[in-house]
């Protein structure tokens, strides 16, 4: 049709007759495309815009979702997935392991997490918080709370006991969701890598504490977490985390039989052992994790990791900035499980 | 650069794979004069010019080689992994240990002696839950030794160490090399990932690294042609977990309850194809990881695999049957996917 109008206009130079259709899309700044039409009365631009918006709004949702599980299952059985040098396993975590534990995190603990701003986008950081629940659940949500609120999406790296790696079942787990053992060796390593580490250094004090001392934080372990950080130049984040005390209320410690089975502890909570594996449910508290102000270590210099005294009132400082912002918090909430 | 200074080479436990790979290699450097290697049976492999002695290390007879030959470089790589070959343990600790003080003995009283290079393990870190991710060389092992390769392995570096000390002229490299893999070399992780069903131990996953024969025996060659004194770590950038190794290998594991390892792997050992001691038992449960800058910074040697291709090659080069197939797979992946697809079209 063009042509048929363009030809008896113009019989001259023939450029000029066969001149193109232009393709006339209005673009984001209002004015119509000056280029030519390739196909379907649209420039070459602008047809690949609309098969892409195509192809996008006719493959629905489930169909997408089906192409990824099925591209993870083949990925899974097939062996086809990085692994870190720490054994952590990016895929699993972030497609399976987080997923199971969201539903935890968002509907039956509802956390409310602050302070995100306080985690530097990049780069090596190492957060400190107080541990407590029987159970190291705490650890896990304060990974769920980097991953899925803070805009970096960071992955927090547990430094976690030995008795995880021990343990069957959990040891592999650890690995894979990026713990890993909570000595010096490692934890520089991570640091100075870039990675977001976290520690929990009241350890089994802390986490099998009796349900009287709740929120009365424990001793700091030996300072080594703040001599990996000072030899890192990274910052320490405190990070204090209330609810957990709450979700499985220790009320005894059976320690002769914690002996025989080689565990920190053996709890008696007012549910466990009495109702069995009913017993393991969680207490419904609501929490809140709230990030600190970040402490420079860079400017102290990595000499300072071998200075005893000066790590041991670093030590205390983290350690008071979490115990007073456990209370502020605890002033704050309204109860324990609203 | 110090090729001038490397003349006669002796190289122990020359008829294993990697001794007479390594005398192959070295008998085409022009640099060297004479190459003798010695083991108790003739090498298998062709190993250039390189003369063979008949000896075992733990007889006299190494000294008078040593000394006639006016050897100035020892290669000891004859520190064996499984009493497979030896004929039990006992033989094996014999083997190892007392052949290494043996030819330590004659190396000391040896003056031509320049350099000792020795093939060492990572065994040596043993493997357990108090494992830090990756050992640097001047760490210590957390683990527990009892008996097997790893002890083995600690004691002759002690004795190394001792040679060290009383003859300070002697350069001593001392290689800790990760499990070995490739497409030609037989170890037991080799034929423990040949098995067409992979016992692992239920509940753990350990980490594991590997070092590709090729870069194995590069680091070896440089040793003997190039000065490195010191101890080096040698193992192949990352880590494979265990049962992602045994996946990308297509074969389909079996978790067995760690109590039940030991009679499970007895069971293997006497059909003669896996050893599973319980040293070996406890690298299947922790895994080990060992830190490679000294061997890159120090040493200057860059591993051309790293663990997860050295491992493919292992499996590509062995032609093991992947009885999980990924191109099956992903064919099926792309018929339900087309397949939907085609039922959307049409509706």
């Amino acid at each position: 049709m063009p042509e048929a109008r363009v030809i008896p206009l113009d019989g001259g130079s023939p450029a000029r007759s066969r001149r193109a259709e232009r393709c006339g899309d209005i673009g984001p700044d209002g004015k119509r495309c000056r280029r030519n039409v390739v196909a379907e009365g649209h420039c070459d631009v602008h047809l690949a815009e609309l098969q892409e918006a195509q192809a996008q709004a006719v493959v629905p949702d489930w169909e997408q979702k089906l192409a990824g599980t099925l591209a993870f299952l083949r990925r899974r059985v097939t062996g086809d997935y990085p692994i870190d040098d720490y054994g952590f396993d990016a895929d699993l975590t972030e497609n399976v392991l987080l997923a199971l534990l969201r539903p935890i995190y968002e509907k039956y603990f509802r956390i409310e997490v602050r302070g995100l701003d306080n985690i530097p986008m990049e780069g090596g950081a190492l957060v400190v918080a107080n541990h407590s629940g029987t159970i190291p659940i705490d650890a896990l949500m304060t990974q769920v709370a980097i991953y899925d609120h803070h805009p970096a999406k960071r992955h927090l790296r547990m430094l976690a006991a030995d008795l995880v790696f021990r343990t069957p079942i959990i040891a592999p787990l650890g690995r894979k969701s990026g713990s890993t053992l909570a000595c010096n060796e490692d934890a520089e390593r991570l640091l100075t890598s870039g990675e977001l580490a976290g520690v929990w250094p009241e350890g089994f004090k802390g986490v099998g504490k009796p349900f009287a001392e709740r929120y009365k934080l424990q001793r700091f372990g030996r300072g080594g977490f703040v001599s990996a950080a000072l030899r890192a130049g990274v910052p320490i984040i405190p990070c204090a985390i209330v609810g957990a005390e709450e979700i499985y209320p220790i009320i005894g410690n059976v320690k002769v039989l914690a002996r025989l089975l080689g565990l920190p502890y053996l709890p008696v909570t007012p549910t466990f052992p009495w109702l069995g594996p009913l017993g393991l449910v969680p207490l419904p508290s609501k929490w809140i994790i709230e990030f600190g102000e970040p402490i420079a270590t860079d400017e102290i210099g990595p000499a300072a990791a071998d200075d005893p005294m000066l790590v041991f009132n670093l030590t205390d400082q983290v350690r008071e900035v979490i115990q007073q912002t456990l209370y502020k918090l605890l002033l704050q909430r309204r109860s324990v499980f609203f | 650069m110090a090729a001038g200074n490397s003349r006669v080479v002796l190289i122990t436990g020359v008829s294993r794979y990697l001794g007479g790979k390594l005398a192959s290699l070295l008998a085409a450097d022009p640099t060297i004069d004479r190459i003798i290697g010695v083991d108790v049976v003739p090498p298998r492999q062709d190993v250039g010019r390189t003369e063979f002695v008949r000896a075992d290390i733990r007889n006299p007879i190494i000294a008078k080689v040593i000394a006639s030959a006016q050897v100035d470089t020892v290669v000891h790589m004859s520190v064996i992994a499984t009493p497979f070959g030896a004929g039990g343990r006992t033989a094996m600790k014999e083997i190892n240990v007392i052949g290494t003080m043996q030819l330590l003995a004659a190396c000391q009283k040896a003056p031509s002696l320049r350099k000792l290079v020795v093939k060492s393990t990572t065994a040596v870190y043993g493997s357990s839950s108090r494992d830090p991710a990756f050992f640097g060389e001047g760490m210590e092992p957390k683990a527990q030794f009892r008996s097997g390769y790893g002890k083995d392995s600690i004691e002759v570096e002690g004795y190394v160490r001792g040679l060290g000390r009383r003859r300070p002229d002697v350069d001593i490299t001392l290689l800790r090399f990760a499990n070995f893999i490739g497409p030609r070399i037989d170890t037991p992780l080799t034929r423990y990932f040949s098995l067409p069903v992979v016992p692992a131990v239920f509940g753990f996953d350990p980490r594991i690294q590997f070092v590709h024969e090729d870069d194995g025996i590069e680091v070896l060659c440089r040793s003997v042609t190039e000065h490195h004194r010191g101890t080096f770590n040698v193992a192949g950038d990352g880590v494979l977990l265990l049962s992602q190794a045994i996946r990308r290998a297509g074969r389909v594991s079996v978790p067995v309850p760690s109590p039940a390892v030991s009679a499970v792997g007895s069971v293997f050992r006497r059909a003669g194809l896996v050893d599973f001691s319980p040293e070996q038992v406890q690298f299947l449960e922790f895994g080990r990881g060992v830190d490679t800058r000294r061997l890159r910074e120090d040493f200057g040697y860059e591993p051309r695999y790293r663990t997860p291709d050295a491992f493919d090659d292992f499996v590509a080069g062995r032609g093991l049957t992947r009885y999980v197939d990924p191109e099956r797979l992903a064919k099926a992946e792309h018929m339900v996917l087309s397949g939907v697809e085609r039922r959307r079209v049409h509706a």
